[in-house]
């Protein structure tokens, strides 16, 4: 599975490209709304507008869920699917491109009210708002589901956020201490039926981030049934359940109880009167079904396999239905400083210099599987910047003059040997693993490649200190991806010492208090223009100590067959936008 | 008979179970002793953002603390008198015999398989049919014109259907019948839930002969040297110098004692693919066992791998006690031994 | 085959070979048999040129060591050669019809019925899925239009005719069920269900033990006597023939080396093959001599026969020739009252040998 391994370190992918940052060659997207097919149509621009409502919208995924319970789900598709049947209180405009990074309130009535210490965070629902069998809901609904979403131990999928941020004060959640009316759970007060006030355990200028979660989504007490709730959730959105097989397929269809003045923000269309999404369809069937006009959507966003995407690109009559999506992922090989010589920044600072950059895009399927990455945060990510401290503009293919001195710094003239990890099922990986190898044998450091199962990548091997530095895994490879547009987003994961621990990581190798004291400061920031420069800081300072090597930012190809309407991609969730589409 | 087979019935009762004790092992214990701790193993089934506090409270949880003949000894009992589980909210009986309980999904794991059960019978049933009565006409005609362009192209054609590999022959035929002629419905069309008997078989029928390509290139030459070998045997000749008409020989005489040993082949093959058709349904994106299978060992899900393990090991133990009950029925010799 | 008018001598019937059936006299009669069978290896000629006749009532006993062309000779009478293997020319006149290029079908019509055959191993020639009742009722039924209980009525009959105790149970059960001599008894049974006028008997008695032997030949004459069937018994031991044939074909290398009136056969025989065989045959009759002597060497490819006479490798006596015998193949010749042999010795040197070297160790 795709994307659970990936989720041992890594997030999906949400982001947004500031104007004119990204896109890197492929600026050929459309202009202006349009309804002939052309190569990035979709991209920036809405495809095929339309309001017609009818039609059943066809979805297949290649695996399935981690979960349809929106308290328990981590996939990016999954947040952006989710909110046809879940409304959480803010959520990400439905609109082409860079727009779609706004956070607009759903739920809500506005997005959060803060405190001046951004510790206490205030949301009120609008009104009117029903679950699929007519009953109102109620705040006390929204606390609930944030309550149960907290115990890891029985929804263990979602993120961990607010464990992380809430002043929960010891509480576990309704399930370990069996009481549905979460007297415990005072860091969420309800204090009418309409009010949410969050008191944080410490200031987090972007709180509207995790208003956004699915797991805000309400959920009555009454109806939970634990790990059995992803069965049958309670809609509040456009859609409800209409008959689901877990693992095989589900198909929803219109909940006449949502009502579509109560949520006059998010851009919702609500089109098509049935959607029907099939599990672990074969994903080169999907490949042929898209072409075909079978399907509709790809539900796993995260495009056509490398084998059809060369076939599209060389057929005119095939490239004018894709889109390529730019990702706000990252892939990167990681140092281990803890191996030596990389204790040493200047033998870190000589592979930086020595590795051949077009050599690794060329591992990811060159131009058409992303661009150099000259930094870690993606240009998608809002405000980010491109910090290019090591030739790759200048020396695309590597300076091996520049990585020899360093080496003589160093104190490691002639080289040395170490090791590259790499997960044994990807073949961009490996490729990657091979290209490395050969840019360093040029300098002089000789390295063993060692591929380990990718499902136990972080959790038993690379991942996991004490063995990376028994097998001398001085560089990892490995990538990393938003769980939403910003830099906290994008950059918390991986370069905050304070989450380390013995095994399981997504930060491999960043422990460094100033760091750790720049996103605490970024985390207290309330005024965006002011938070993201810090967090460009954060990058820039990663870079300079270069405690990772970053190869490649991702880019996708997607199909969009003719018959699909309000087609394009949304930067948030670096795909169509699942709430829009429509069908002829 | 009856003694018989009540004696073998215990025995693959037995069976199911030391299978089921080495299965265990191999999930749960093989990896211990390859130096993996109970976290590492409980690692697997947590969220992607959890600490390690969470790590040891799901290695708990999950029973990996345990001593090994403890876990296996509660998954034994569950498979005898059923277990419990939490979801959180309540308390989920999994009833005799509970084949467990799934780490990733959270729901027991029999119910998953018995739902899936129909469409993998419908699969493993269709193309059996099609690639016995395939295979062994075709087999019979080219030993009987053994040499015959007739039995170069059959065999050849054999050769093929036992060389490709059928995600190359299902998708293409998926994009030929399905996608450009339009014939037969996409890929992940579910058989059992279609509407009439046509639909079913029409969801069906590519899967099927793909599947029976494979087996009935198999069964083509089995049944093509045993048919050679049995037209040589002394009783063929009598039966001739009876003044029995060729067809008759063929039939009655030939045929009935060439398809004795495929019969045996034939029952492990069914057995075999009732515990999942793992290529054709992946190809195919057909929900039955198989796809679970695989599904549960990408996820590493070790209960459902196991569920899918036992399935799969008693149906092939159900064949082969079938297979010798009919042996028995079919060669008077093994009745009386 | 450049010899073949040499080697045959027409016997005297009188008959054109597409005459009308005789009234009486010759009921099977091979004329100039030739079956050869094409091989990546060349050609096999299994029988190459054999002529005898049988008389209704009669029995001709076929011998001679494996490879001869005794089996080949009784499966081209039967019509058992697998279509485009075998070549057979010449005639076989069964009741003065020419089996030999005869339709298959029809060919298939005539056996079981007129002509039936009994086979060396009768475990191996039973099928065994079968009861030993339903493969004699299925032998009957395919030449008689009649019920299955009227079948197996006449199955149980012919069981308890060939000595099958407690008939009626026995045709229940299996070939397996049954003992060997009991088993070739069924086989007898099911070969003469149909009252054939020719029975054909290839090695009977090989697979059973010697006192059942004698049982089975034993019937096999009280049941030719009751039928009045032509028998062909095929054996490579002179021994079983001894006391059933009238007559008797000893065949080496696809031909007739040997062929007369059986009592002069055992009693004064001219070929030295034939005492070859006679000397490797325990008999009962005499006192032993000496031990028994098997003939040394072993039978010709029949892909390329010896030049001359086939035997002469084998043969002690060859040089007696003056080296006709490695050059000439020695034609079948009457030396009086139809007794044939085909041998370059003198009549003085065959009776010499036979008074002073061979007799004397029997």
């Amino acid at each position: 599975m795709r994307v659970t391994a990936i989720a041992a370190g890594l997030a999906f992918a949400m982001s947004l490209s500031a104007c004119g940052s990204g896109g890197g060659d492929d600026g050929d997207g459309g202009g202006g709304d349009n309804a002939t097919p052309k190569y990035n149509a979709g991209v920036n621009n809405v495809f095929n507008p339309s309001d017609k409502k009818g039609g059943t919208l066809k979805f297949a995924n290649d695996s399935d869920f981690d979960s349809l319970d929106p308290g328990d789900t981590y996939y990016g598709y999954s947040w952006n699917f989710v909110r046809n049947y879940a409304r959480s209180l803010v959520t990400f405009k439905s609109a082409p491109g860079a727009k779609s990074n706004e956070l607009v309130p759903d739920l809500a009535e506005s997005l959060g009210k803060p405190s001046t210490d951004a510790k206490t965070w205030t949301y009120k629902l609008r009104e009117g708002i029903k679950y699929e069998d007519g009953t109102p809901v109620k705040s006390e609904d929204v606390k609930y589901a944030i309550a149960r979403s907290l115990d890891k131990d029985v929804l263990v999928n979602g993120p961990t956020y607010f464990n992380d941020f809430l002043d929960l004060k010891g509480y576990a959640g309704p399930y370990k201490d069996k009481d549905k009316t979460m007297k415990k759970f005072t860091a969420i007060e309800t204090p009418d039926d309409r009010t949410l006030i969050f008191h944080l355990i410490k200031p987090f200028s972007g709180f509207d981030y995790l208003a956004m979660l699915p797991s805000t989504a309400p959920v009555p007490a009454a109806k939970d049934t634990g790990t059995k709730y992803k069965e049958h959730v309670i809609s509040t959105g456009p859609y409800k359940f209409e008959k689901n097989e877990l693992g095989k397929q589900f198909t929803m269809v219109r909940n006449d109880q949502y009502d579509p003045k109560t949520d006059p923000d998010t851009g919702r269309k609500a089109l098509p009167d049935r959607i029907e999404v099939q599990l672990n369809v074969n994903q080169a069937d999907i490949d042929q079904r898209l072409q075909s006009g079978a399907l509709d959507v790809a539900i796993s966003g995260v495009g056509v396999q490398a084998e059809t995407r060369a076939k599209i690109l060389n057929d005119p009559q095939l490239k004018q239905f894709a889109d390529s999506a730019d990702q706000a992922r990252t892939w990167f090989t990681s140092f281990d400083n803890s191996v030596k010589p990389f204790d040493n920044i200047h033998c870190r600072k000589a592979v930086m210099y020595a590795v051949d950059k077009e050599g690794l895009l060329r591992a990811y399927g060159g131009s058409s599987g992303g661009q150099i990455a000259t930094n870690m945060m993606p240009p998608l990510v809002p405000g980010s910047k491109k910090i290019d401290l090591y030739e790759a503009k200048d020396k695309p293919n590597g300076d091996i003059d520049k990585a020899k001195q360093e080496l003589q710094e160093c104190g490691q003239p002639n080289g040395f040997t170490t090791n590259i990890s790499y997960r044994a099922e990807r073949e961009a990986e490996k490729a990657t693993a091979e290209a490395l190898q050969q840019s360093l044998d040029k300098v002089g450091i000789k390295t063993e490649l060692k591929a380990y199962p990718q499902s136990d990548y972080g959790k038993l091997y690379a991942g996991k200190k004490d063995f990376s530095t028994k097998n001398k895994l001085g560089l990892r490879v490995y990538g990393w991806g938003s769980d939403w547009p910003d830099g906290f987003g994008f950059l918390s994961q991986i370069t905050d010492s304070r989450v380390i621990r013995d095994a399981g990581n997504t930060n491999f190798n960043v422990n460094d208090p100033e760091i750790d004291a720049m996103i605490d400061k970024a985390l207290g920031e309330l005024d965006e223009k002011a938070r993201e420069p810090i967090w460009v800081d954060i990058d820039k300072k990663v870079m300079e100590n270069a405690y990772y090597l970053p190869t490649v930012w991702a880019r996708q190809l997607l199909y969009r067959p003719e018959r699909l309407t309000n087609v394009f991609i949304t930067d948030a969730y670096n795909m169509y936008d699942y709430t829009t589409l429509g069908v002829q | 008979m009856i003694a018989y087979v009540i004696r073998r019935l215990i025995a693959a009762v037995l069976l199911i179970f030391v299978v089921s004790a080495v299965t265990f092992l191999i999930f749960f214990g093989v990896p211990r002793l390859g130096g993996a701790s109970a976290e590492d193993l409980a690692s697997r089934y947590v969220g992607k953002t959890a600490g390690e506090e969470q790590i040891k409270l799901a290695a708990e949880r999950l029973g990996f603390t345990d001593p090994l003949w403890e876990q296996y000894g509660r998954f034994a009992k569950g498979l005898v008198a059923g277990a419990d589980f939490d979801t959180g909210t309540e308390v989920d009986h999994c009833p005799a015999p509970c084949f467990g309980y799934s780490f990733i999904t959270q729901n027991p794991v029999l119910p998953d398989l018995l739902d899936r059960l129909p469409v993998t019978v419908s699969l493993a049933a269709g193309a059996a049919i099609l690639w016995l009565f395939g295979g062994v006409a075709t087999g019979v005609l080219s030993a009987l014109k053994r040499g015959s362009i007739f039995d170069r192209a059959a065999m050849g054609v054999a050769l093929a259907g036992v060389s490709l590999p059928i995600f190359f022959t299902g998708l293409l035929a998926l994009s030929i019948f399905s996608y450009t002629l339009e014939w037969t419905p996409p890929g992940g069309t579910n058989p059992v839930e279609q509407d009439n008997p046509w639909d079913w078989a029409a969801a069906l029928i590519l899967p099927w002969i793909t599947l029976a390509l494979l087996y009935a290139a198999q069964y083509a030459r089995l049944t093509r040297a045993g048919m050679l070998e049995t037209m040589g045997e002394d009783f063929i000749r009598t039966a001739r110098a009876k003044g029995l008409p060729e067809r008759r020989v063929v039939v009655k005489h030939g045929l009935r004692s060439a398809l004795t040993p495929i019969l045996t082949i034939f029952g492990l093959d069914l057995g075999l693919l009732l515990g999942g058709a793992i290529l054709t349904e992946t190809t195919f994106s057909l929900p039955g066992i198989g796809q679970y299978a695989v599904i549960a060992i990408t996820n590493q899900d070790l209960p459902k791998v196991l569920g899918v393990t036992l399935v799969g090991a008693t149906f092939i133990i159900l064949a082969n006690l079938i297979v010798d009950l009919l042996y028995a029925v079919v060669d008077p010799r093994v009745r009386t031994a | 085959m450049t010899d073949q008018e040499d080697i045959y001598v027409e016997p005297d019937t009188g008959l054109p070979s597409d005459a009308e059936p005789p009234v009486s006299g010759t009921f099977l009669d091979v004329r100039d048999l030739y079956v050869h069978f094409p091989t990546d290896d060349g050609v096999v000629k299994s029988v190459d040129g054999l002529s005898f006749q049988l008389d209704r009532g009669a029995t001709l006993g076929i011998v001679g060591e494996s490879g001869s062309g005794k089996s080949v000779t009784s499966l081209s009478i039967m019509g058992l050669h697998k279509a485009g293997t075998a070549q057979i020319s010449g005639e076989i006149l069964l009741n003065g019809q020419n089996l030999v290029g005869m339709g298959r079908e029809s060919v298939r019509r005539l056996r079981g019925k007129d002509m039936a055959m009994i086979f060396q191993d009768p475990l191996s020639s039973m099928h065994p899925y079968y009861t030993v009742g339903d493969q004699i009722i299925e032998a009957y039924r395919i030449h008689h239009d009649v019920s299955k209980s009227v079948a197996r009525k006449h199955a149980i009959d012919m069981l308890d005719r060939v000595g099958i105790p407690n008939p009626k149970s026995r045709v229940d059960d299996y070939p397996h069920q049954f003992s060997g001599g009991m088993r070739q008894r069924a086989m007898i049974a099911m070969a003469l269900s149909c009252d054939p006028e020719l029975l054909i008997a290839d090695e009977p008695t090989t697979a059973l033990d010697v006192t059942v032997q004698a049982q089975i030949l034993d019937l096999i004459r009280d049941l030719q006597q009751e039928f009045n069937s032509a028998v062909i018994i095929i054996t490579h031991d002179l021994g079983v023939v001894a006391e059933l044939a009238d007559d008797i074909l000893v065949m080496y290398a696809g031909r007739a080396v040997e062929y007369g009136r059986a009592d002069e056969i055992f009693n004064e025989p001219q070929h030295p093959y034939t005492w070859g065989l006679l000397g490797s045959m325990p008999r009962l009759d005499r006192e032993r001599t000496e031990r028994l002597q098997p003939i040394p060497g072993t039978p010709p490819s029949l892909i390329n026969v010896p030049d001359g006479c086939p035997f002469h490798p084998r043969c002690a006596y060859h040089e007696l020739n003056e080296g006709r015998s490695q050059t000439e193949r020695p034609v079948l010749r009457d030396i009086g009252g139809g007794h044939q042999i085909a041998c370059h010795l003198s009549a003085e040197h065959r009776l010499r040998l036979w008074n002073d070297e061979i007799k004397p160790k029997l």
